[in-house]
């Protein structure tokens, strides 16, 4: 009976819509306050492509090692100036053009994750990005991606419960559940009113079973967007995002998600971090990685602040194909690496701490005498948060071959 | 109609539609299509999509006859366009994917030997490369020019054989790095250790030839990739380099057992044509080949009787794509109404049979380019070695259906970029304007949605015809 009430709200909610009205009261009531189902859990996953350098995002400040192997790159140790690493925990700081994040994390809602990546030696980022998306690491012929595996079966589904954000679909959200890509919420409809109706009576009317069922989910999904597009969007709590693609992707994403119309997944991308020459500019705080980390942290802190309360049903998490070497290269720059440093934030996440077992920069404690070695399986991170935070328990599913993770415990119970 | 299916088969023999997968119902694949109808099926098949035209001309010549010529594309006289057109890879140089993409479409939507389009587009689906990775975005267009097209209709062996020796392949499935494993495992930490990769070994059985269930093991794996061993690639990062080559120190010289067959000690470069040789011949590879082809060209779940009957052909001529494709296209299967309209374009058939159907000028195709990777299909950029699968369910989402919609729109409204379209050359009633685009009568629905009053302006009501359900099958 309950399955049949919905059916006829739903149905009827679109009769009622049409092409120009707003049904924004009721896309909530359909998706967010029914009572017996609280609002869903949300996992926003970002991409860093280009092989972040996290030993000069997440700084081990108390190692001498990182001291020695970069004399024109390392982050001078803290000491309060402006350009000098931002003390975590005595061992580690952060980047300072990561000052943004410094009260998420103090605030014990962001966690690190250091010294994490993928078992698989490949130094290619082609098959490292395909391994960390499919979430099969040497597998080449996995045709889907973790996060769409990570969507669990469930019957009653929004038409938008997966978005990535640009125009094609990621490798990691491709699959066999329902996902859209979107440029950005207002680019999600057809492109002349007129021809919006006449489209939607074909594909609804049509005997073409196929085209049929996803013409109408198309249409539901294009309604849900028109609700969105109506209210124009500002930013809560004063939150302002810095210019860029980044910036605007994740505005895009917590707009959707303030919708209220059923996301559960999201992902964006943000590329430019392969920094063989001039990572550094005149002086180790500034220069390229500087200036995509000044982006990155004020996007992230700004959808932190815009979300508010809302926080405390989504998380965030950050990745990147694999790191750089320990030593720096001759043109101011690093090459391609292992492990590298992920984030997750958000109000289930146990902050204030960087995660995982050091594994040290001297050279015989290095991989292959190079690179910092993986001591946390990126695995280990995205299962937990499969697990505990979307309550997947599947991840046989989501990580194939991988059933045993270990879990660090970045989600509180 | 029929009588040319004897023509063309060359393993006809065969009782068709005995063997039927259990509860599979395959019969509508035993109702026959009207003349008209076939006609249209074979140009929607065979080519990337009707012109204004091409209807009255295979009419004219007869079907079996065009069929005919389209498996011989050396008898076609080709656009002198096409040879002049200086290629976006005239050289070795860096080329970037979109740009290459171009000579694609232009080819697609403007060669006259439209079968040999779509099957090199079929092979280099099958023979995927990623042309994003590394080098391949300087090997890719040999690989496709010399590797892929001289072989697109002639035999299996040759094809897989060039394709195993491109550059383009060794570097995209990484065997230019597989070592011997006495090679390495010298506890010397400072070099990277190389050893025996499984990639292309993995995938040349999956993928290219046998099939996931065409009864090999993890084990044969490892043996083929021994085989391969040493064949790699001069310098593939430098532009003077980038040609195939064998290194007989990398190469494993011990004994191997692949599928059964003993490849005894001491061989060279020849292990790996002697694995070639095992897969080419072997019937899973026979069937398989046949059924990925008549998923293209018939539908996604083709009756198994007629993949036995090209597989048939396939064995007993050595593997000759021609005469394979002879046997599905002289099939009663083929021109069937279970085939009939029961494949959802893909996004390049959808984009070039736009272009086509409407007698669009394509003035530049970085438009048309950009749209397909929109609509899903990033053209010389699919990462996985599986390439694109032509199952309906691949391009049927909320993101595509939309992305299709716009497309048609922007097309008709003139918005794509680089292509011209002449609005007034359709019709003002909208069944008739409709009918020029799908050259068949639309369907009730679709007419019934764009026969208003007032008729909407002549652009709108072409893009609601490409944008149509109709429009989106072949």
């Amino acid at each position: 009976m309950e399955t049949n009430r919905r059916i006829f709200l739903k149905s009827s909610a679109l009769a009622m819509v049409g092409i120009g009205s707003s049904p924004s009261w009721l896309s909530r009531t359909l998706y967010a306050n029914d009572a017996r189902s609280p609002r869903k859990k949300i996992l926003v996953a970002i991409f860093q492509r280009g092989a972040m350098d996290g030993l000069n995002v997440v700084i081990p400040h108390g190692e001498a090692a990182y001291y020695d192997l970069r004399p024109n790159l390392a982050i001078p140790r803290p000491d309060g100036t402006p350009d000098s690493a931002i003390d975590l925990d005595g061992f580690f700081g952060l980047h300072p053009s990561l000052q943004a994040l410094k009260p998420i994390y103090d605030a014990g809602h962001l966690a690190i994750v250091h010294a994490a990546g993928s078992p698989d030696p490949t130094r290619s980022h082609f098959d490292a990005q395909d391994y960390m998306e499919s979430g099969t690491p040497g597998a080449k012929s996995t045709s889907d991606g973790w996060l769409n595996r990570a969507l669990k079966q469930e019957t009653r589904r929004s038409g938008v419960r997966a978005v990535a954000i640009g125009d094609e679909m990621p490798r990691a959200l491709r699959g066999p559940n329902d996902a859209i890509a979107l440029a950005s919420v207002d680019s999600f409809q057809v492109r002349n009113a007129a021809g919006a109706a006449a489209f939607e009576k074909m594909y609804e009317g049509t005997h073409d079973k196929v085209l049929n069922g996803t013409g109408r989910e198309t249409f539901e999904a294009v309604k849900l967007m028109q609700s969105i597009q109506k209210r124009p969007y500002s930013p809560a709590n004063g939150a302002r995002y810095p210019e860029g693609k980044l910036g605007q992707e994740m505005m895009q994403i917590a707009r959707l998600i303030k919708a209220d119309i059923g996301l559960e997944i999201a992902f964006t991308d943000v590329r430019g971090w392969d920094h063989h020459v001039n990572e550094v500019g005149a002086k180790p705080a500034v220069g390229q990685l500087a200036n995509l980390l000044a982006q990155f942290g004020q996007a992230l802190a700004a959808f932190h602040t815009d979300l508010g309360d809302r926080m405390a049903n989504v998380t965030v998490v950050t990745m990147s194909e694999f790191g750089r070497t320990a030593k720096e290269n001759g043109a101011r720059g690093t090459d391609h690496g292992h492990a590298n440093v992920m984030f997750a934030f958000g109000g289930g996440i146990k902050g204030g701490k960087v995660y995982g077992e050091w594994p040290g920069l001297e050279r015989e404690q290095l991989y292959e005498e190079r690179d910092l070695d993986v001591t946390t399986d990126f695995r280990d991170v995205l299962s937990e948060l499969v697990v505990r935070h979307l309550g997947n328990p599947r991840i046989v599913d989501v990580f194939p071959g991988y059933d045993q993770p270990k879990f660090r415990g970045l989600v509180s119970a | 109609m029929w009588k040319f299916a004897a023509l063309f088969c060359m393993a006809a023999s065969l009782p068709a539609g005995n063997i039927k997968t259990p509860g599979a119902d395959y019969s509508q694949f035993e109702k026959k299509l009207s003349k008209d109808q076939s006609i249209l099926h074979a140009l929607n098949r065979l080519t990337f999509g009707p012109r204004p035209g091409d209807i009255a001309a295979v009419k004219k010549m007869g079907l079996e006859k065009w069929i005919d010529l389209q498996l011989h594309p050396e008898r076609i006289a080709q656009r002198p366009q096409l040879d002049v057109r200086p290629s976006p890879a005239g050289n070795s140089a860096q080329v970037q994917p979109a740009q290459y993409a171009q000579d694609k479409i232009y080819r697609a939507v403007y060669s006259n030997r439209q079968l040999e389009e779509v099957l090199v587009d079929f092979w280099y689906n099958h023979f995927n490369v990623d042309m994003t990775k590394g080098a391949d975005r300087r090997l890719v267009p040999a690989y496709e020019r010399d590797a892929i097209r001289p072989n697109a209709l002639g035999k299996f062996r040759d094809l897989l054989g060039a394709t195993a020796h491109s550059p383009a392949m060794l570097f995209y499935l990484d065997n230019w790095q597989s070592v011997a494993p006495e090679q390495t495992g010298r506890a010397n930490a400072k070099r990277p250790t190389r050893g025996l990769n499984e990639n292309y070994a993995r995938e040349l059985m999956e993928l290219h030839t046998l099939g996931v269930d065409g009864g090999y093991t993890q084990h044969d794996i490892i043996e083929v990739a021994r085989c391969f061993t040493g064949w790699t690639i001069d310098r593939p990062n430098q532009d003077s380099g980038g040609t195939f080559r064998f290194d007989a120190r990398t190469h494993d010289k011990a004994e191997k057992i692949v599928l059964g067959v003993t490849i005894p000690a001491g061989g060279g470069m020849d292990d790996g044509e002697t694995v070639l040789d095992i897969l080419a011949r072997h019937p899973s590879t026979a069937k398989f080949i046949s059924k990925k082809l008549a998923e293209r060209f018939v539908a996604d779940d083709p009756p198994p009787a007629l993949i036995a009957r090209m597989a048939q052909t396939f064995q007993a001529t050595g593997g000759d794509i021609r005469a394979v494709l002879a046997t599905m296209f002289g099939s009663r299967e083929f021109f069937s109404q279970g085939a009939y309209r029961a494949k959802v374009k893909t996004p390049l058939e959808l984009v070039v049979s736009a272009a086509r159907a409407t007698g669009a000028r394509v003035e530049s195709e970085a438009g048309l380019v950009n749209q397909t990777g929109v609509l899903g299909e990033a053209l010389y950029r699919k990462i996985e070695p599986t390439g694109y699968s032509s199952a309906n369910a691949e391009w049927v989402s909320s993101t595509a259906l939309l992305a299709r919609m716009n497309f048609a729109i922007q097309l008709a409204g003139n918005h794509v970029q680089g292509v011209l379209m002449d609005s007034s050359r359709f019709s003002n009633d909208p069944a008739a304007a409709a009918k020029q685009i799908l050259f068949a009568d639309a369907s009730a629905q679709t007419l019934h949605s764009i026969q208003k009053k007032p008729a909407p302006p002549k652009a709108d009501l072409i893009g609601l015809i490409l944008g149509s359900p109709d429009f989106q099958r072949k």
